[in-house]
């Protein structure tokens, strides 16, 4: 039976690590000129990460002014700076850069591949994503010099027209916003096409794509996503730039212009971006759900189906932004629909999950914890989604801090949770060392608890009708324990961040040997060195079913029999 | 034990999608969606000039520029055909022949362009109609450029004879780019000087 150890024989040869001495120079250089998807992989998640804490600090400031009534912590005109870059920071800076940075580092590695389709179309879009980011940063000392607070774009990260226009925002302020993103939406379409390339023509032999990890798959869909959703973005802020620079007056209302288009473009993007931000994240969850289960994923074609259904609908959707603008009855009734009909393949989804769990082993590591946390925190999100995808209720609670609260629960409930799963799920892969256990759980436990304190609380004002984007509020209107609350949240949340760094800095030094496969799991990243060699697999892996490792492990009751 | 060389068999004749093709299509996806935006935007805005000119009153219909953007579709066609049989003599001439009919329609643009500005005081702040016209034939015209560009680049290599047989492939892969080009001039022809005018 020995034989069955063919189909990835010599993956698993340990490779002897270049040891090689050199300078920090050298060190530094090689990191500037990669083209190795797994150092662009770390660059990505590492830009993201700074990225994450310049966002926190934006938030934290956020929820100090807005922690108690009449509060005069910053000035209005710096408060409208902070919630604009914190969102804007956290979708383009953040979200994306470390979900395409998982993408980057684990895609090749699952699908047996040497590298992306294009390593240096790679290395160039995640250095046009950096430049983008930087130059949005430089809006805050850039334009009226270095006193003050800068020219950093002040209008919500939607961009509002007209008031994007020259009349209402003179200076530069919206220039940097759509300038900055049209730099780092290239990046990003770049990584996308990359993606789609690599998913598609490197498969090793044997991976069929109803083979392929779920990740991989997910992360297929995302980029097709991605491919139809950041050039709309990309054509409303080229658009935008026409109408500034050129005089044009596609948003000019005075000229027959439309501020509706631009809701309408900007939206055509935003919605499927939330998709784009969270399929990566059901694919970690599908990763690591099974791992930590000790089973096999439940119903792996159902879903990719659900995962292909969600990009379709979702492209679908997006005018449910839109409920108070004034659209006829057929059109909203329709994006009713269209919106509530997503919620039939996520809840595949989480059924699928679930029954994943139900009757395994399951290992209570740090990754699955967070899973866990992500799966009550998602279906709670996705109660919250539809109650707002019904058009009266909608109408109701427009722009209030319900909705905020609705998208903070998907886009840290589920989506920052489980790239915490997923940093601690394959940091082990990518430094050859474990994180610790310990911290790991103390991160947890703070992180869940100063979320649940301050979103959970967040709903409230929202009903009693606290809108967003307000400087400050009175306080005869019953918001101020209810904000109090969330600012103490945002807070343990910090701390837990902190703890989290804290844990990948003394885990790096002095953390325990993780080994090629730590977790005992079943895809072929496992079958590589800790950290893998530059070349990824010495000799190119055969595959014959869904769980290549599982078939080497247990050669006795190998999965391919099943399938 | 007799199924494992029979699961190996399978797999020598392992053959996925080009590199090239994925990666082109995808691109092609995402500029069909750039593309879509401001073809949106000129339907939605048609006829919402508050002030003149109008279509009507300055656009004439391009034929000439038109056939020749369109021929080129079919000249790069026999140039792809030419060098996937090693002809190279015949891919040479139609591929310069493709840059020429690119050239003339981009030169057609500028004429037009010139007679809008200048003559009929058109330009891109005049009305809704200059603002939404100067932008979807302009981008269509920066995809020309682009495509000329990378047209002009293999051309020279042709010439000093860097480009053989065994590149027909990446060739197929830069033609599908122009092909796409061509495809989007229809939509853009049908929708400024059929429909909106």
């Amino acid at each position: 039976m020995a034989d069955q150890t063919l189909p990835i024989g010599g993956a698993l040869d340990i490779t002897p690590q270049k040891a090689t001495k050199q300078s920090f120079f050298e060190w530094l250089s090689e990191w500037f000129i990669t083209v190795d998807h797994k150092k662009l992989g770390i660059l990505y998640i590492s830009y993201a990460l700074v990225f994450m804490l310049v966002a926190g600090v934006e938030a934290l400031m956020i929820r100090v002014q807005l922690a108690v009534p009449n509060n005069d912590f910053v000035s209005p005109q710096l408060y409208d700076r902070l919630f604009t870059m914190h969102g804007t920071t956290m979708v383009f800076l953040v979200g994306m850069p470390i979900l395409f940075g998982f993408a980057n580092y684990i895609v090749p590695l699952q699908i047996g591949a040497r590298d992306m389709a294009y390593p240096r179309l790679n290395a160039f879009s995640f250095w046009l994503t950096a430049f983008g980011g930087l130059l949005l940063y430089y809006s805050f000392i850039g334009g009226f010099g270095l006193y003050g607070v800068g020219t950093a774009p002040d209008m919500g990260w939607f961009a509002y027209a007209p008031l994007t226009e020259k009349a209402f925002s003179p200076g530069h302020a919206p220039d940097y916003w759509a300038i900055a993103l049209i730099i780092s939406g290239w990046g990003t379409l770049g990584t996308a096409i990359n993606i789609i390339a690599t998913t598609i023509s490197m498969r090793c032999k044997g991976m069929t794509l109803m083979r392929m990890p779920l990740f991989s798959w997910l992360m297929l869909v995302v980029s097709g996503l991605t491919l139809v959703t950041i050039t709309p973005l990309t054509a409303a802020q080229i658009m935008l730039m026409i109408d500034r620079y050129l005089g044009g007056h596609f948003f000019d209302t005075q000229a027959g212009g439309s501020a509706v288009m631009w809701m309408h473009f900007f939206w055509i993007f935003g919605h499927p971006e939330v998709y784009v931000l969270v399929l990566p994240a059901f694919g970690i969850a599908s990763e690591i759900i099974p791992v930590f289960s000790r089973k096999g994923i439940f119903g792996y074609a159902a879903m990719v189906a659900a995962s292909v259904g969600i990009g379709f609908v979702s492209l679908g959707v997006w005018a449910h932004h839109m409920f108070t603008v004034g659209m006829s009855t057929p059109t909203t009734t329709f994006f009713v629909l269209s919106t509530m009909l997503v919620g039939i393949p996520t809840g595949i989804k989480i059924f699928n999950w679930l029954a994943t769990i139900w009757g395994g082993k399951i290992v209570f590591a740090t990754p699955m914890l967070f899973c866990l946390a992500f799966l009550f925190q998602f279906l709670i999100a996705g109660l919250t989604g539809i109650m707002l995808s019904a058009a009266p209720w909608d109408w109701q609670l427009h722009n209030s801090y319900f909705v905020v609260a609705h998208f903070h629960y998907v886009l840290v409930g589920a989506i920052v949770f489980n790239i915490f799963a997923a940093i601690y799920y394959w940091f082990p892969k990518a430094t050859g060392k474990m994180l610790s256990e310990t911290l790991g759980k103390w991160h947890f436990w703070l992180f869940l608890i100063g979320f649940h304190l301050t979103f959970d609380f967040m709903h409230i004002p929202g009903i009693l009708g606290m809108p967003r984007h307000i400087y400050t509020y009175m306080p005869d209107r019953g918001w101020g324990i209810w904000n109090f609350i969330e600012t103490i949240g945002a807070f343990v949340q910090a701390i837990a961040v902190l703890v989290f760094l804290y844990n990948v800095v003394i885990s790096l030094m002095k953390g325990k040997e993780a080994g090629n496969d730590p977790w005992d799991a079943w895809t072929l990243e496992w079958a590589t060195p800790s950290p893998p060699p530059a070349y990824n697999f010495a000799t190119d892996p055969v595959v014959n079913s869904r769980r290549p490792l599982w078939d080497l492990k247990h050669p006795e009751d190998p999965d391919w029999k099943y399938e | 034990m007799a199924t494992i060389p029979v699961v190996q068999n399978k797999y020598e004749e392992w053959r996925l999608p080009s590199r090239g093709a994925s990666g082109m299509i995808s691109l092609i996806i995402g500029e069909t969606a750039l593309f879509s935006m401001f073809v949106l935007a000129y339907i939605f805005y048609i006829g919402k000039s508050v002030s003149g000119p109008q279509p009507a009153q300055v656009l004439d219909i391009p034929v000439f520029m038109t056939i020749c953007l369109w021929s080129s579709s079919l000249t790069i066609w026999i140039a792809e055909r030419a060098i996937e049989h090693n002809r190279m003599k015949q891919f040479t001439f139609f591929w310069g022949l493709t840059i020429v009919l690119g050239g003339i329609f981009l030169g057609g643009t500028a004429l037009e362009w010139h007679r809008l500005i200048y003559h009929d005081g058109l330009t891109i702040s005049t009305n809704l109609f200059g603002t939404t016209f100067y932008s979807l034939v302009g981008l269509h015209a920066s995809h020309v450029v682009v495509g000329l560009i990378m047209l002009t680049a293999v051309f020279i290599f042709t010439l000093t004879g860097h480009v053989q047989q065994k590149h027909a492939y990446n060739i197929k892969t830069l033609a599908l780019y122009w092909h796409f080009v061509d495809a989007v001039w229809v939509v853009v022809f049908t929708v400024v000087y059929i429909l909106g005018r």
